[in-house]
């Protein structure tokens, strides 16, 4: 299977967000790197359905999305409570999924119901349209819309920030610091 | 973040600050990209190229 040099460009382009990605759904580097290894696997056997001038890495994120939800979460689901299991994957190897400084943000990030979890990261990290997350995640964009608006509400709830103050020391010095881009 | 926590998920949800939101926003964006800044590990390559080499043997 010759890989065209623009495929292989813009596939290994996605790479690295494919994989923050994944580490959000699964809450695990190594799972996360296979999921992303069969995703690559999948789309180039099945470039032909590729349409050459859309978003490649809104393809690529559909393909990881789905069979992400095919498999491994009917795969989990046999061992336990999909999100349980998730929160204390995280809770166990926190040093899987980076550096511990954001402990707090993940552990709450891990208490949200799936599809909410992976809305908002479409949305608020990886840089998807409402549209183009309505799509990866097959749904409304108003279904998505309502998703991130209850994760942000979740999120602040679990970690129990309502106002900016509520912010430790530590996180505005950090805010400050991940905002200056 | 335990029983009290969860209780409030059927309370109606107050609207959230800007400036929280902002806070929220910055942290979730700083965790993803710490996995994004470590770009593309070997292994990606490799499948790449395993593949890619595999052209006159493709047997599907």
């Amino acid at each position: 299977m010759p890989i065209d040099e623009s495929v292989r460009k813009a596939v290994l382009g996605a790479v690295p967000s494919l994989r923050a990605f994944a580490i959000s759904l699964c809450g695990n580097v190594d799972r996360a790197d296979d999921l992303v290894q069969e995703t690559l696997l999948r789309a180039l056997a099945n470039i032909d359905s590729f349409q050459p001038g859309t978003n490649m890495s809104a393809w690529l994120f559909t393909i990881l999305r789905n069979h992400f939800r095919s498999e491994y979460r009917k795969r989990r689901r046999e061992v336990e409570d999909s999100d349980g299991h998730y929160a204390d994957t995280l809770k166990s190897q926190p040093e899987q999924y980076g550096q511990v400084e954001f402990r707090e943000f993940r552990e709450a990030l891990a208490q949200l119901p799936s599809d909410q979890r992976e809305a908002l990261i479409l949305v608020g990290a990886s840089g998807f349209s409402y549209e183009e997350a309505a799509n990866i995640c097959g749904c409304a964009v108003g279904t998505i819309k309502s998703r991130v608006n209850r994760a942000r509400t979740r999120l602040a709830e679990l970690m129990n920030v309502h106002s900016a103050e509520d912010f430790g020391p530590d996180e505005q010095t950090r805010a400050v610091l991940a905002g200056g881009e | 973040m335990e029983a009290a926590a969860r209780k409030k998920t059927n309370a109606k949800p107050a609207k959230l600050g800007r400036e929280v939101q902002a806070r929220l926003g910055q942290q979730l964006r700083a965790m993803y990209d710490e996995v994004v800044g470590q770009g593309v590990p070997d292994r990606f390559n490799d499948l790449l190229n395993r593949l890619d080499g595999n052209g006159n043997k493709d047997r599907q």
